[in-house]
């Protein structure tokens, strides 16, 4: 009957009760709809990046990472790649050979990251082979080699052509070869669309006098969320012997600019709290006042003002949750929909992003945590909010509430 | 032994410039089965008497013994629990809970008790029958006349079984016909019941049917009489 009680008394005034749930009800839906987009962002920017190369967890030599030096390559034979391969919720894993050399064709010469990998697991991770815009994708028995778009405009080359690579191999070996240009990839990414070339493992192994040698290998996961686990599973089959970095490790600047991104969207999501919070407590001050008289008959006929302070702590809940309540329902259903049509974003910052390497697109993601968070949110607005009927409930006394207008 | 006694009380208000003394030295009994009124001009300490036999207000001396219990020593929760189990109210706003219906006023206080719901629902048919509101036991107090809050009122305060019923000018807010009815009403649960009721008044009509008419002036009793016409009556 206090419950009942509460809910009557919540529907006193129809339009107040109504206002007030509202106000949580657009602060819920706004909140899951930003950070629903920021999510779906991240994760595709997280995506796109790790996919584009280095992957989610990457295993090289010690200090590699720092000197990015041949001499820091390393043998990891194939019975260890099949552990690495087998552990659960790997999806590829990608053995790479990487340096920097001269690349000529004709008269031009230019600097270019050579990369060699092995390319059915390379499209399995990065998607190379859709990126092929002339020519042919490698094989594994293909000698010949991948010259990023930016790149071949500049050198002037294209599919048939044989260019020039030469530079410095494993341990101070002259790394010289004359190689044909077996296709064109274009990639979004400007900086990886002016330098990069691709060719089989084994040619890139030959070529810089590395045999059975990689600089990392690389790992591409079912889900983030098993990045730890994963991570675990890696070191404990390749021990102390290498270093692991995951792809924070590896990327701090993108992690630091999605969480300088959350905190801007935080402070504003609390912003917009606080303005909820304000609301709710006007609602809550407003109906306790008006009820002095009848909280005075409730105390004076034996009604024990803890009980009372329950029945208004249950009107603050039910008001701030029929908020919370249709709020993620809606929100819900426009981020499932925002899921599944994904919004594309034209004009300027569709550019920045093109430029960038990203798709321009807005994307939804729905975790739990999503809705939980509001729950949590509005839990604890509605517990401050009862702070007041609370004091003044205490402080009241039956006699001077009784005879008040 | 007397339901009610009031030994020597006291009650200052020092909460204005100048203390007022509400009260001052008041001794008074009151049997059970009494149907006693409490009078006097404005400001005379009445609503001051009945708060503080009542437990609503403390005095700031003297002692109140009530159904046997020494009252001016429970705690405040021990208090709202007596007042829960043995005394009913009738204020003179009716102050029902708006959003109730009549059967679900006179309910809240039994479960208050934490009496069975088949046992509340019972009662309270029952009382509101006894009242005369039979057909109004859905209706909330929006829907009825004052006289019929006041009914309701009556009923919500006997609801609990108290040892004896505090009425706070019940007919100040009531037309002649409705005035007359209710109190009609509480002879009626007098009599057959043997309810005690004691109402703080300046209604003669009140007045002229209490069986005791005790009359305060600058908060002390000027006068303890019994009203044997009523009584006849």
């Amino acid at each position: 009957m206090l419950i009942q009680l509460a809910w009557k008394n919540l529907w006193r005034n129809k339009k107040r009760t109504l206002i007030a749930a509202s106000s949580i009800f657009f602060a819920v839906v706004l909140s899951v709809f930003m950070r629903s987009v920021q999510k779906g962002s991240f994760d595709y920017m997280i995506h796109i990046t790790r996919s584009s190369q280095p992957g989610y967890i990457q295993v090289h030599g010690k200090e590699f990472w720092d000197k990015r030096s041949l001499d820091q390559s390393i043998v990891i034979d194939s019975k260890e790649q099949k552990q690495f391969r087998e552990i659960p919720n790997v999806t590829s894993v990608v053995p790479r050979l990487e340096s920097f050399s001269l690349i000529s064709f004709g008269s031009a010469t230019k600097v270019a990251s050579i990369i060699g990998t092995e390319p059915t697991s390379e499209d399995q991770m990065t998607r190379l082979k859709s990126k092929v815009i002339a020519g042919t994708y490698l094989d594994n028995t293909s000698d010949g080699i991948l010259v990023a778009e930016g790149l071949a405009k500049t050198l002037k080359v294209s599919v048939g052509d044989s260019i020039v690579l030469f530079g410095q191999g494993y341990q101070g070996m002259t790394a010289a070869a004359l190689l044909p240009v077996a296709g064109i990839v274009k990639f979004n990414f400007p900086a990886q669309n002016e330098k990069s070339v691709y060719l089989n493992l084994h040619t890139a192994q030959w070529l810089f006098a590395a045999p059975d040698r990689i600089t990392s290998l690389s790992f591409m996961i079912g889900n983030i969320r098993y990045l730890k686990p994963i991570t675990g599973e890696i070191r404990s089959v390749c021990g102390n012997r290498f270093e692991i970095m995951t792809w924070e490790e590896m990327m701090p600047e993108l992690v630091q600019m999605i969480q300088s991104k959350i905190a801007a969207a935080s402070i504003m999501l609390m912003i917009l709290y606080l303005v909820v919070g304000f609301g709710i407590f006007a609602t809550v001050m407003m109906f306790t006042n008006e009820r002095l008289r009848e909280f005075g008959m409730l105390i004076s006929i034996g009604m024990r003002k803890i009980r009372l302070i329950c029945v208004t702590f249950i009107e603050t809940i039910f008001i701030s949750f029929i908020g919370v309540a249709a709020g993620s329902i809606i929100g819900f259903i426009i981020v499932f929909y925002g899921m599944r049509h994904p919004i594309r974003l034209t004009g300027e910052t569709a550019e920045m992003m093109l430029s960038y390497g990203f798709e321009p697109l807005l994307t939804f993601d729905i975790t739990p945590a999503l809705f939980t968070d509001q729950v949590v949110i509005v839990t604890i607005i509605a517990l401050v909010s009862a702070i007041y009927p609370l004091m003044f409930i205490r402080r009241l006394k039956p006699v001077k509430a009784l005879h008040s207008l | 032994m007397p339901l009610i006694e009031l030994k020597k009380i006291c009650k200052t208000y020092s909460e204005t410039k100048v203390p007022v003394e509400a009260l001052r030295d008041v001794d008074l009994e009151i049997e059970k089965g009494e149907f006693s009124a409490i009078v006097g001009p404005s400001g005379s300490g009445k609503t001051t008497a009945l708060n503080i036999i009542g437990g609503l207000d403390d005095p700031t001396s003297g002692q109140i013994i009530v159904d046997g219990h020494d009252i001016s020593t429970l705690k405040k929760d021990e208090m709202i629990n007596f007042r829960l189990h043995h005394i009913g109210f009738v204020f003179q706003a009716y102050n029902l809970i708006p959003v109730f219906t009549a059967r679900e006023n006179v309910e809240f206080i039994m479960l208050l008790q934490k009496i069975s719901k088949e046992e509340r629902e019972k009662r309270a048919i029952e009382l509101l029958t006894a009242v005369g509101l039979a057909d109004r036991i859905d209706s909330r107090p929006s829907e009825l006349s004052g006289g019929q809050q006041q009914r309701v009122a009556v009923a919500r305060a006997l609801a609990s079984h108290p040892s004896f019923v505090l009425a706070d000018e019940p007919t100040a807010n009531l037309d002649s016909k409705s005035a007359i009815s209710l109190l009609e009403l509480m002879e009626v649960l007098n009599h057959e019941y043997g309810m005690t009721f004691v109402f703080s008044t300046h209604d003669s009509r009140v007045i002229k049917r209490a069986h005791r008419v005790i009359t305060l002036v600058d908060g002390m009793i000027a006068s303890d009489v019994l009203n044997t016409s009523a009584h006849e009556n």
